[in-house]
């Protein structure tokens, strides 16, 4: 790995040692990011786990409420019955920023606030199944909305902390033990220059001497 | 059919190549649809395409179970989460 490109002078020794600190510096920082991101993304994965859960067994309830009423009202009815929602979903969003990484935050307004609103048919023509699958898929809304989130936060945050452990690991193996590599290289290479010169200094002195005086030490 | 009833759009369609042309078209920039719901067996056949919009925050696409139940993928979609962060299956 010993980088040949690098010249042994006293200024790029300098420059190596600043970058070899901030790079030391950059690396605590980012694995105390790293950290603090896997940390928050397993509370997200944990809750992940539990909302997911809890809409599919909500769901599954809601689809065979549905299929009951679809058994026994006519197709063309249940059609009729749903084709025109009364209740319609206003879905807000904005951005939260959990370290650096922007995850969305939803909230919704739903235009008529009655919850028995969301019966957009007349009681008297439709089987009382059709309004127990409603009320559960109205019920089971809210988590799914919840569940949107979560999961978005989960997958974004996971991709952050990829990004970030490739960054750290790159530091850590890489860029650090390069630097040090090649900072102890030209203070060897220094060295080596300075003894030389010392001893070329005390041949020419032994010449010069014997030449004057003839002077032997 | 029952999320049309709570106020939410409901995109039915019939095969996976209708599916995938209506995802394209609800992901186009022009539309602003902050989430979009998959049944999970027609996820199968998107993958691909769901997995492009996993790292940007606009929209979510989140996998919900179909009439059969479920299939297990939103599951394994949350493991692969796990594993792309943690660098194994930790759960």
């Amino acid at each position: 790995m010993a980088n040949t490109a690098i010249t042994p002078t006293r200024m790029v020794l300098n420059q190596l040692k600043g970058r070899l600190k901030t790079a030391r510096r950059g690396h605590k920082l980012l694995k105390d990011k790293r950290d603090e991101l896997m940390r928050q993304f397993l509370d997200n994965v944990r809750l992940n786990k539990q909302l997911r859960a809890k809409v599919e067994q909500g769901l599954t309830e809601a689809f065979g409420s549905l299929s009951v009423a679809s058994a026994i009202m006519s197709p063309e009815m249940l059609e009729q019955s749903l084709l025109y929602p009364r209740q319609s979903v206003e879905l807000g969003m904005t951005y939260q920023n959990i370290m650096s990484v922007n995850v969305p935050v939803y909230d919704f307004q739903t235009r008529n606030s009655d919850p028995s609103e969301i019966f957009p048919y007349g009681f008297a023509q439709t089987s009382g199944e059709l309004d127990d699958a409603l009320e559960k898929l109205a019920e089971v809304f809210k988590d799914m909305l919840e569940l949107a989130q979560v999961e978005k936060t989960t997958q974004m945050l996971a991709q952050e902390i990829e990004k970030t452990r490739r960054r750290v690991n790159a530091l850590e193996y890489v860029m650090i033990p390069e630097l040090e590599q090649n900072i102890r290289y030209i203070s060897m290479k220094l060295d080596e220059n300075e003894s030389s010169t010392k001893v070329r200094l005390m041949k020419v002195k032994e010449m010069v001497l014997e030449d004057a005086h003839h002077y032997k030490q | 059919m029952g999320f049309k009833a709570l106020g939410l759009e409901a995109c039915p369609v019939a095969n996976a190549e209708e599916a995938r042309e209506t995802l394209r078209r609800l992901t186009k920039d022009s539309e602003d649809y902050a989430i979009i719901y998959v049944e999970e067996n027609l996820a199968q056949e998107l993958q691909h395409e769901i997995d492009k919009f996993k790292d940007v925050p606009k929209p979510a696409i989140i996998l919900i179970p179909g009439r059969e139940g479920p299939l297990g993928l939103g599951q394994t979609a949350l493991k692969a989460a796990v594993e792309r962060a943690v660098g194994s299956d930790i759960l």
